[in-house]
């Protein structure tokens, strides 16, 4: 934006025109513009960041299937400390999949209930009740795992420990369904009325409106829905370090004690000492964390717009 | 997140005690979860020895302390292990010169539930129960039945920036040796202790001022068979229990001024004393009243 064309353009007509009025358009179309590209610079910035405080390993200590197929991460070691992020990703992957097993049926049952169903007051509470439970602090499910699903869990199935993926799939399955509930059921909303007349026309029972008609009609929202809580069930760290058992472990069974790449990073990186191999190591497990979600939400994109286009 | 809370709360510490004290000097401490009960403790009878000096305390582990004292942050680092000779090097690096002080003596006791019938367990037995390969995975491997647990045995330990995890390791792996894969790795001797209260499976360890009503302490044997020694103070002073650790401060370069003051105040009889009340074998000789 130079000022000479600026210029140019102004004295070009018969008066001038930058009065203040003219001057405040001009800055808020700067502002406007700085802010609808400062998610770029951002995303940009963090990842020049993250990947400068991690590249001291990345090009010396690293090695490459070290890092992603050995299981056993010891980096504290005085004498052959060990990297490897397999039994780390092991874990965030089955807590995460628990948690999508969990939260897609309540919340899309949820969302179908609350878009196609419920009327009035029943609705407009269920809307308030679910915007409250995605308020609730992810420390605070932590604490709900800690004291009040361990004891339950070593009661009902007879396992020595209930800090495990049962405990943080089911946790994070709740923690993410108020939002994808949100998501699905502005997806079912979005679907035009006049499918579901045409529907109910045609003599279709109310089932075979929602199930025949609305839901292929809002598949993309609902897919969005779904990853949108894939991406929260890969970041989520508070509640899954306190409700995993924090235990470096390839998992067997879902009562098994594991632990997650965010959970490894948030209980390690305060202690390490700037510049070692260890805080390096931890950079390097969040560019890899960075990497993952930027692969999920991309792949999420071309989905939907492959969707969009058939 | 945890760097976060334990900056956070220096900060509030570092806040409130300025604010009551103003133009004093103030000393940083920061460190080991072992120490941190006692540091609390000397903090808070040091302004009657010494109005002019605040101590501000903070735990997190060794490992934070240490790091913190490589970052520069702090003046005085508690670690309850020794610092590694490349975080020496580190230091230096940084412009640091860590000099040790030990300033006690702490039983790494060995927890398990109360309903456990053990009693005692040799170094080579947990080193079997602890070790990458675990040749002991199931209490009845050991000929072992514990009530209400259905056998395999629950092993917690601590997170690997802990002074308590590297003692242990070295005193009980070896100093080459490595922990098995599945321990439950507990930020805090606290979570722990909470841990082995509840599961009657559960094998943990941390200092013996830790240890509650609620659980046991094993008794410690050097060799399977051999007679075993009970963690206490005593036995961590004369050196007879043989996973007993010094705990250490660390200063940067030989402390001067207002920290001379208090590290030679804690190391005098008086500070000696209140270490002794908080469960720990003091460094040398005291008498206490």
């Amino acid at each position: 934006m130079s000022t000479s064309s600026l210029t140019d353009a102004a004295s070009d007509s018969d008066f001038d025109r930058r009065n203040a009025a003219w001057y405040i358009d001009k800055l808020v179309q700067v502002l406007v513009f700085i802010g609808g590209i400062s998610a770029i610079i951002f995303v940009v910035g963090i990842f020049v960041f993250i990947s400068k405080e991690g590249i001291g390993f990345i090009v010396g200590r690293f090695d490459f299937v070290e890092f992603f197929t050995s299981p056993y991460w010891y980096p504290a070691e005085d004498e052959d400390p060990e990297y490897g992020i397999l039994a780390l990703i092991a874990g965030t992957a089955s807590v995460t999949g628990l948690a999508m097993v969990v939260a897609i049926p309540f919340s899309l049952g949820a969302a179908v209930f609350i878009a196609e169903f419920a009327t009035g007051k029943t609705r407009e509470t269920l809307k308030i009740l679910i915007e409250l439970l995605a308020a609730i602090p992810s420390v605070v499910w932590g604490f709900i795992g800690l004291s009040i699903m361990n004891p339950l869990i070593i009661e009902w199935f007879d396992v020595p420990v209930g800090l495990n993926i049962l405990n943080a799939g089911f946790i994070l399955g709740l923690m993410a369904a108020p939002i994808m509930t949100s998501i699905a059921e502005d997806a079912l909303k979005a679907v035009p009325d006049r499918y579901r007349e045409a529907a109910e026309a045609m003599g279709a029972t109310r089932w075979q409106v929602i199930y025949k008609t609305v839901l292929p009609a809002a598949k993309n929202g609902l897919l969005g829905a779904v990853l949108l809580g894939v991406g929260r069930g890969f970041g989520e760290t508070m509640a899954v370090l306190m409700a995993t058992g924090h235990s470096i472990n390839m998992p067997g069974s879902i009562f098994d004690s594991v632990r997650a790449l965010t959970a490894t990073i948030a209980a390690e990186l305060g202690e390490t000492a700037v510049g070692s191999d260890h805080y390096m190591a931890l950079f390097t497990i969040g560019i890899s964390l960075f990497i993952v979600t930027f692969v999920i939400n991309l792949t999420a994109d071309l989905v939907v717009r492959g969707v969009r286009k058939g | 997140m945890n760097f976060k809370i334990v900056f956070f709360c220096s900060m509030l510490t570092a806040i409130a005690v300025t604010q009551s004290a103003q133009a004093r000097e103030l000393i940083q401490n920061k460190g080991s979860d072992t120490l941190v009960n006692v540091a609390q403790a000397w903090a808070e009878a040091y302004p009657e020895v010494n109005p002019d000096v605040a101590v501000a305390v903070s735990g997190g582990g060794s490992g934070t302390g240490i790091a913190s004292m490589i970052n520069g942050t702090v003046d005085i680092a508690n670690s309850s292990r020794k610092m590694k000779d490349k975080e020496m090097a580190l230091a230096e690096e940084h412009g640091q010169h860590p000099v040790e002080h030990v300033v006690g003596f702490d039983a790494l006791a060995v927890f398990i539930h109360q309903d456990n019938p053990v009693k005692s367990l040799s170094i080579e037995q947990l080193k079997d129960i602890y070790s990458r390969k675990p040749k002991v995975r199931k209490w009845s491997d050991m000929g072992i039945t514990v009530p209400g647990c259905k056998d395999e045995i629950v092993v917690v330990s601590r997170q690997n920036n802990s002074g308590t995890y590297a003692y242990f390791k070295e005193a009980v792996l070896g100093k080459k040796g490595k922990y098995r894969q599945g321990t439950l790795d507990m930020h805090g001797s606290k979570d722990v202790v909470d841990l082995v209260e509840k599961t009657p499976c559960a094998i943990g360890y941390s200092g013996l001022a830790y240890a509650t009503d609620h659980l046991q302490t094993v008794c410690i044997s050097k060799e399977t068979g051999g007679s075993c020694v009970e963690p206490s103070v005593e036995t961590a002073s004369d050196r007879t229990y043989p996973i007993a650790r010094p705990l250490f401060m660390y200063t940067n370069g030989e402390p001067q001024g207002a920290i001379k003051e208090y590290m030679d105040w804690i190391k005098s009889d008086a500070g000696q004393c209140i270490l002794l009340g908080k469960g720990y074998a003091p460094a040398g000789s005291v008498s206490c009243k």
